[in-house]
């Protein structure tokens, strides 16, 4: 029944990933080596024909993005690996940095490569310090091998230098607005859009901004002559994922699994399972942020088409499992509050709409709801959905509206108002 | 340039590429809901209630930030446009900790209007309002965080329009607050008291400090010998709030209401500027001849000295130690008014009105007074003034025009000019030429100066060019000359001054854009177009008089005959200048 594969997650365990030698032992750099002899464009294409989507929870075309990043005009331009990772439940971008960094450095130059930029940022969360110095001491590595710095492996005028940046820890800093104003010294709250990143990002420059588990795709799948990652899967949702199992489960962990896998076999096979003979109450995908099913999701394919059509999304490629001692109730008044304190607090509809629903959740679990308190909660949050300045405010009440359709009976108050 | 061509509410618009949907509305006579925007000020986007739909698009599209273009199809009045409105007012009046019948800005409140446009009901959500206390540690400035709605136009105008950055956002989420460095109070920041921040709250969440109270109640007091200066700006600027065009002209009107408002004598800052011009002019004169410290630097705008006392300290040597045109009436008016008229000094009241909230404090500095009194006993902003003047009943467009009282109500031209940017340099300059060569002062011609700004800063849409320079001749000598507005040129020029690269003689500087024409203490809805149509008010003014130079004014020649002597003596030295120090910012630990 269970099916983990490893592609993404090839390397793990097969070098020492403090030691740049020991990487290289094992093929690492071949990828760039194979990149630098080929044009941005096709390393663009090579990853549009496999159809990878940004793993960091939106899914945006990848190799479309390298390609309209590389037809940015800039003669300094940014890539910037988002490693806030600061979906709940999910953790798989700190095993790819704790087992394979070096792979993830490789892919960052590729993508300068591809990009055509002279620096590169890791913005790695706080909660992740204990990788600091072992990132650190990989680009130090990279430098002294010539791996990073001019000329890189030769090419002339291929200039890309990495630096490591840390968060002060605010969810809202994994928004890529927010994200760049942190990097640059400024308070992490998102700005509107335009200009956007790609044209003026940090410091105004053109930037590229990618996910860990993106870029540490890369070097792979430009070596997978073998057609291993794009016979995994299929329709939209091409190769493996890695995915973050959390919650009331026996074995929690990060599992890669092939694009089709039914959402059983990973909380029930992989992960093995409710312990104590508890009944599943329902399971979060994609993060705080994101939606929520009860057993109904069970036997959908891990797609992100199937897993749209049932309601939910892969976002960040969380599973978080909730057994039946949690209401739903307690689980909407967790995510609520915790989106109530990590808001930036610029725009009136996040601000102020996360508070109320807050209380009005409260509210709901003391037993003093109204009908109207329920149309209260869906009208805020619909405004929310509509008005909010970034994606925080437009996805912190994916949970509530979700489980609202999945559990009516939770919200059948009764009463007049 | 290239025209983009959109539909608003199915109605044809067409729109210079680059506008936001917003300004596009106007042009058709929309007023899209809004709170942040600001049509001097860049985008915030922050309050959201400007969304508009917009045809293709899932979310609503903030009208403030959005550009339009080709085959744009908005729509600015659906149902669920309507929802978002009354809905994120009714979030905001949620967390709002202000009482409207007992607040300064009921009736001016740009949320209380809205409110009451969109008709927002009761929302039935509890009240989540923090209740900070209000911070009242300064003469000038009171700020209330409960009734702040997070907008971030006090914190643009701090920090754009006068570089100052003296507010910002603390904390997040709910919490998040306007306030200074380490929450201390406004005074001890890098804050100058200037007021542009009060100028654009569109709620009551910083306000100047009241003192219409202390005013009524000296009127009511028979003990009390209540005069009034009113300052050369506040008579083109507060028309508006009677229905009138903006910049217009009401000084008469004014003079009216005042004298039915119950002062006993009502006087003319504009005689207090004329004197300014005697002292400054002289003392320009006397550092030229001398060899004294150059450039020299105008002293009338009290932001703009707080500014120099906390920023530039070792620049103090040039500013004209001639004190404000309202200093130098207190002064008078303490001194050689009892004297002339019998009244005793213990019974003057010296009320002052300007466009300023920097002057209540310069009032407030021990230096401004003699013998354990102030000249000047109470500041009034042009705001106070308005509401003194609907207290009573009264209405600037149903009055008739009245002349201010003699002798200390006397100005020329020159004194009127000195409410707009440049104007004290103008004033000074024809007394100076004249006195020396005997012949008039040549028109100057400006000419803008670009000063090295910051990158973060935007190129605003002031009303004139913040820097101008411009030079002439003069016995044998040229002399140049430059008039710099609003605290971020007066730091890039003091940078200038300091480095040795700004080679003028003489250099005018106002706190306010566009001189006090745009104080932080004129009439809520200041905007750089209402700033121009004043600026063009004072010049009118200027225009009209029979006298353009301070030394010909009749009263002030008599002044000095009877009572000062001369410019720059003894007696004039004592009561129309000051000194300066430098002070030191609380955060600053030596």
């Amino acid at each position: 029944m269970s099916s983990e594969v490893r592609f993404i997650t090839k390397n793990f365990g097969k070098y020492n990933p403090d030691s740049i030698d020991s990487y290289i032992s094992i093929g690492g750099f071949s990828a760039l080596k194979k990149a630098v002899k080929m044009d941005g464009e096709d390393i663009a294409s090579v990853i549009a024909a496999a159809k990878v989507k940004g793993r960091g929870g939106a899914a945006y075309d990848m190799g479309r993005k390298w390609s309209q990043a590389r037809a940015v005009k800039g003669e300094h331009k940014l890539v910037i690996c988002n490693a806030d990772e600061g979906e709940t439940c999910t953790f798989k971008d700190r095993e790819l940095i704790k087992n394979d960094p070096f792979n993830l450095i490789e892919g960052m130059i590729i993508g300068a490569y591809t990009v055509q930029a002279r620096d590169g940022y890791i913005y790695m969360r706080e909660e992740y310090r204990h990788l600091r110095p072992r990132l650190l001491s990989a680009i130090k590595q990279a430098e002294e091998k010539g791996f990073l710095g001019d000329n890189i492996l030769g090419v002339k005028g291929f200039n890309f230098r990495l630096h490591l940046y840390s968060g002060a820890g605010a969810y809202v800093c994994g928004e890529g607005t927010a994200l760049i104003r942190s990097i640059e010294g400024k308070a992490g709250r998102p700005r509107m859009k335009p200009p956007f990143i790609k044209v003026s990002g940090a410091f105004a420059l053109p930037t590229c901004i990618n996910n860990v588990e993106s870029f540490s795709i890369v070097p792979h799948l430009l070596l997978d002559d073998s057609n291993v990652y794009t016979n995994c899967g299929n329709g939209e949702s091409i190769g493996t994922k890695l995915v973050s199992v959390g919650g009331n489960v026996r074995k929690p962990g990060v599992y890669e699994v092939p694009f089709g896998t039914t959402v059983r076999e990973i909380i029930f096979g992989l992960a093995e399972g409710i312990p104590g003979g508890r009944r599943l109450r329902l399971v979060q995908f994609g993060g705080a942020s994101g939606k929520v099913s009860d057993e109904r999701i069970l036997d959908t394919p891990y797609t992100y088409d199937d897993l749209k059509a049932a309601g939910v999304d892969v976002g960040t490629g969380s599973l978080l499992v909730i057994d039946d001692r949690t209401s739903v109730i307690d689980f909407l008044r967790y995510t609520q509050a915790f989106f109530s304190h990590e808001s930036c607090g610029q725009c009136t509809p996040c601000r102020e709409g996360n508070l109320h629903m807050k209380l009005l959740l409260d509210k709901l679990a003391a037993g003093e709801a109204h009908p109207c308190d329920i149309e209260k909660m869906k009208k805020i949050a619909n405004i929310m959905t509509l008005t909010s300045l970034c994606g925080l405010g437009e996805a912190a009440q994916n949970a509530l509206l979700s489980a609202m359709k999945i559990f009516p009976e939770v919200f059948a108050v009764g009463g007049a108002h | 340039m290239e025209m983009v061509h959109l539909k608003i509410n199915n109605i044809p618009v067409e729109a210079p590429k680059g506008t936001k949907i917003i300004e596009a509305a106007k042009l058709i006579g929309i007023d899209i809901p809004h709170l942040c925007y600001h049509p001097d000020q860049r985008v915030k986007a922050r309050c959201r209630l400007c969304s508009v739909q917009v045809a293709g698009k899932k979310k609503l599209l903030a009208s403030c930030s959005t550009e339009v273009w080709e085959g744009m199809e908005v729509f600015t009045d659906t149902q669920v446009v309507r929802d978002a409105q009354v809905g994120i007012l009714q979030l905001i009046m949620a967390d709002h900790g202000g009482n409207c019948l007992t607040c300064s800005r009921n009736g001016t409140c740009e949320l209380q209007a809205l409110c009451t446009r969109f008709n927002v009901l009761d929302p039935h959500l509890p009240n989540v309002n923090k209740k900070r206390q209000a911070v009242n540690t300064n003469p000038s400035i009171v700020r209330d965080p409960s009734k702040c709605i997070k907008c971030g136009r006090c914190i643009r105008a701090c920090k754009d329009v006068q570089g100052i950055e003296a507010i910002t956002f603390a904390n997040r989420s709910d919490k998040i607050i306007v306030t200074t460095p380490f929450d201390i109070p406004m005074e001890k920041t890098d804050c100058t008291l200037c007021g542009q921040c009060s100028l654009v709250c569109p709620t009551g969440a910083i306000v100047e400090k009241d003192d219409t109270q202390l005013v009524l109640d000296a009127l009511q007091d028979p003990e009390k010998h209540v005069v009034v200066q009113i300052a050369p700006s506040v008579r083109v600027s507060i028309g508006d709030a009677f229905g009138l065009e903006p910049g217009a002209i009401v000084t008469g009107q004014m003079v009216t209401a005042l004298k039915m408002l119950g002062f006993d004598k009502v006087f003319d800052t504009n005689f207090g500027a004329d004197l300014t011009i005697m002292e400054e002019g002289a003392e320009f004169i006397h550092r030229v001849q001398n060899g004294g410290v150059l450039p020299m630097m105008t002293s009338c705008s009290p932001g703009w000295i707080n500014f120099i006392e906390k920023h530039y300290p070792e620049l103090l040597p040039h500013l004209s130690s001639a004190k404000s045109p309202m200093s130098m009436f207190g002064a008078i008016a303490k001194t050689y008014y009892p004297k002339i008229t019998g009244v005793p000094v213990d019974k003057i009241f010296t009320v002052s009105v300007m466009p300023c909230t920097a002057k209540k404090f310069e009032a407030s500095r021990p230096e401004m007074g003699r013998d354990g009194r102030q000249d000047v006993d109470a500041v009034l902003t042009s705001r106070e003034l308005i509401k003194l003047i609907k207290y009573v009943g009264l209405n600037l467009k149903n009055l008739p025009e009245s002349d201010f009282d003699s002798p200390l109500g006397t100005s020329t031209g020159a004194a009127a000019i000195f409410g707009k940017t440049g104007g004290v340099m103008e004033a000074a300059l024809r007394t100076v030429y004249e006195k020396l060569t005997g012949n008039d002062l040549p028109e100057l011609e400006y000419k803008p100066v670009s000063l090295d700004k910051p990158a973060s800063y935007p190129q605003l849409n002031q009303v004139r060019p913040n820097v101008r320079e411009a030079s002439f001749e003069l016995g044998g000598r040229t002399f140049r000359i430059a008039v710099v507005h609003t605290l971020l040129a007066a730091r890039l020029m003091m940078e200038k001054v300091k480095n040795g690269t700004a080679n003028y003689d003489f250099i005018e500087i106002m706190a306010c854009p566009g001189g006090c024409i745009g104080g932080g203490g004129q009439p809520i809805g200041t905007t750089n177009a209402k700033r121009d149509e004043r600026i063009k008010a004072l010049e009118k003014i200027d225009k009209d008089l029979p006298l353009h130079k301070s030394h010909e004014n009749p009263d002030i020649q008599k002044l000095y005959k009877d009572y000062l002597g001369e410019p720059l003596g003894e007696m004039a030295h004592k009561l129309l200048h000051t000194h300066y120090r430098k002070v030191c910012l609380m955060y600053e630990f030596h």
